[in-house]
């Protein structure tokens, strides 16, 4: 049996734990500490803390300011009011003088399920990744998720994080490096290569056991950085293989599938996009049921591994 | 130019900084949040010394560290601004900073009075009330033009200071021309405790250039050669 944990539970803890060792840092909020799980910070380090109530906009701006006098910001709201609402801010503020800012996009993509779509965001990675400056990282898991944390407070410079709201499976080891700018290897394969991020690294691997009994095998990538992407180990796990899959919970416009088709533009390689078909959420009664709806199933990457073989 | 008398008393009389010492942690700050008057701060930033006086001319020009609109990377501008009413926020950012650090520098940060349309202003205003920020000064260049014409007829918020009343900061009202008042109102502001300050500075648009004064096509305008020898004549007559 897999062993599940919750990434924002993981994310709130080692915020602490680090704030512990370095004064440094400071936390914001937009009234949503106890679902970011910002609340543990709050509450440990209330005089660290700053509450910014419901406006977006000035909490960038703000932490732009904080950076500014040498803290390291940790700004929080779901992703998709991190991203959207203050984009301007984001754009002109953090990004164009390379602040010290870490925007922190919690219950990314359709994870916040019951909300629907306004609180979904489908297309945070497509922002972020047109902006210049701007590092992207997107944890497939807790463990990875902690050191996340640890590894973008050592960086100095603008980094947007998206979280999972649900409980995911954990597949990577504590002992396993995370290198900002570095993709991992999960599982080796020598037919297809699945280039996958956060909830879809899990959705490749259980393709990749399904695939395997059909006779075809699959080598799974965890692209935890989407911007820098890696791009020498990219063109080198794409070479070997007869065709290319990206895999991610996010519109198939501009997030991952855009960035892995740019690196092998120039690359003899066929390459099928699994995501949102350029499409808003919507609400559900469970997570499940909009991962199946959208195609972002294991089922989804099997059939894409099958018209590249064919 | 409305904002130039002010820049010139924070600068030269008010605050405490050195262009020899721009990373001083102690420094008082000042972000020009309506980044377009940037022209006024860089001419009083090569006066104290940040960059050499010879490269003001080639400002807005390609390879310059003296950009369009303010940006960090030259020395003594303190924040990005240029998208109206972000400077107020990072000037919330660097008094919260202040008060974490027990530093007593101060912000100020001057804004448009167009620039009180952007609704990111009233969120900045609201911070610095929530969080009581007694070392960040606002200062509202009130020249009474926006971009296309007279805020009466474009965009009028009515009574500017009735609204930070409402927010409880602490305002003034100035001549924002008058050497005298901006002194007194700075030094005033010292002694405000337990919330921010405003100081409405009522300024003219242009201000002292006769052909420019409340002149709504100099919002952002470089000047021409004719207009720029009958500019300085007209400084070089102005009584003081």
């Amino acid at each position: 049996m897999i062993k599940m944990s919750n990434l924002r539970e993981a994310y709130g803890k080692e915020l602490v734990a680090l704030g512990r060792k370095e004064e440094r840092i400071v936390v914001l909020d937009a009234d949503l500490r106890g679902s970011t799980m910002s609340c543990y910070f709050a509450k440990e380090f209330p005089e660290r803390f700053f509450e910014m109530g419901i406006a977006e906009q000035n909490m960038i701006s703000t932490a732009a300011g904080l950076s500014l006098v040498g803290k390291i910001p940790f700004v929080n709201t779901f992703a998709v009011f991190a991203t959207g609402r203050p984009y301007d801010q984001i754009r002109q503020g953090v990004a164009l003088p390379k602040l010290n800012v870490k925007i922190v996009g919690s219950s990314c993509g359709l994870s916040d399920y019951g909300d629907g779509a306004t609180h979904q965001s489908v297309e945070d990675i497509a922002t972020m990744r047109s902006i210049p400056n701007m590092v992207i990282i997107s944890p497939v898991d807790a463990v990875e998720m902690k050191k996340v944390v640890r590894a973008v407070v050592e960086y100095q410079g603008p980094v947007y994080i998206r979280i999972n709201r649900n409980d995911l499976p954990i597949l990577t080891d504590e002992d396993e490096s995370f290198k900002i700018g570095k993709i991992n290897k999960i599982a080796d394969g020598k037919d297809i290569t699945v280039f996958a991020t956060g909830f879809m690294v899990y959705q490749a691997l259980q393709a990749r056991a399904i695939l395997q009994d059909k006779g075809i095998s699959v080598r799974v990538i965890n692209v935890s950085t989407i911007k820098p992407i890696d791009v020498d180990k990219v063109k080198e796990y794409a070479k070997d293989v007869k065709g290319v899959i990206t895999a991610e919970e996010h519109t198939i416009i501009g997030g991952l599938g855009g960035a892995i088709c740019e690196v092998l533009s120039d690359e003899l390689v066929k390459i099928k996009r699994v995501g949102i078909d350029d499409k808003f959420g919507q609400s559900a009664s469970n997570y499940e049921e909009l991962i199946n709806y959208y195609g972002l199933t294991p089922q989804a990457i099997i059939e894409k591994a099958e018209e590249l073989l064919n | 130019m409305s904002s130039a008398d002010l820049v010139t008393a924070l600068y030269f009389y008010k605050m405490n900084h050195s262009g020899d010492n721009p990373e001083n942690p102690d420094r008082d700050r000042l972000i020009l949040s309506k980044g377009h008057s940037v022209l006024a701060q860089y001419a009083a930033l090569a006066e104290c010394g940040y960059f050499p006086k010879s490269i003001l001319k080639t400002t807005k020009t390609f390879g310059s560290i003296l950009q369009g609109h303010p940006e960090i990377r030259t020395p003594g501008i303190e924040a990005n601004t240029g998208s109206l009413a972000q400077g107020l926020s990072v000037g919330v950012g660097i008094a919260l900073g202040g008060k974490l650090d027990k530093r007593d520098y101060k912000v100020y940060v001057i804004l448009g009075d167009g620039e009180l349309n952007e609704g990111q202003i009233w969120e900045a205003i609201t911070a610095a009330s929530v969080y009581k920020l007694d070392n960040l000064v606002a200062i509202i260049d009130r020249n009474k033009l926006q971009a296309s014409g007279p805020i009466k007829e474009i965009y009028d918020m009515g009574d500017i200071k009735s609204k930070f009343d409402a927010f409880c900061w602490k305002t003034f009202e100035i001549n924002g021309h008058n050497m005298k008042e901006i002194i007194e109102v700075l030094d005033s502001v010292d002694k405000i405790k337990g919330v921010p300050s405003v100081i409405i500075a009522q300024t003219i648009k242009g201000k002292g250039i006769s052909f420019a004064e409340n002149v709504t096509g100099f919002h952002n305008a470089a000047l021409t050669a004719e207009q720029f020898r009958k500019a300085n004549l007209d400084i070089d007559n102005l009584e003081l």
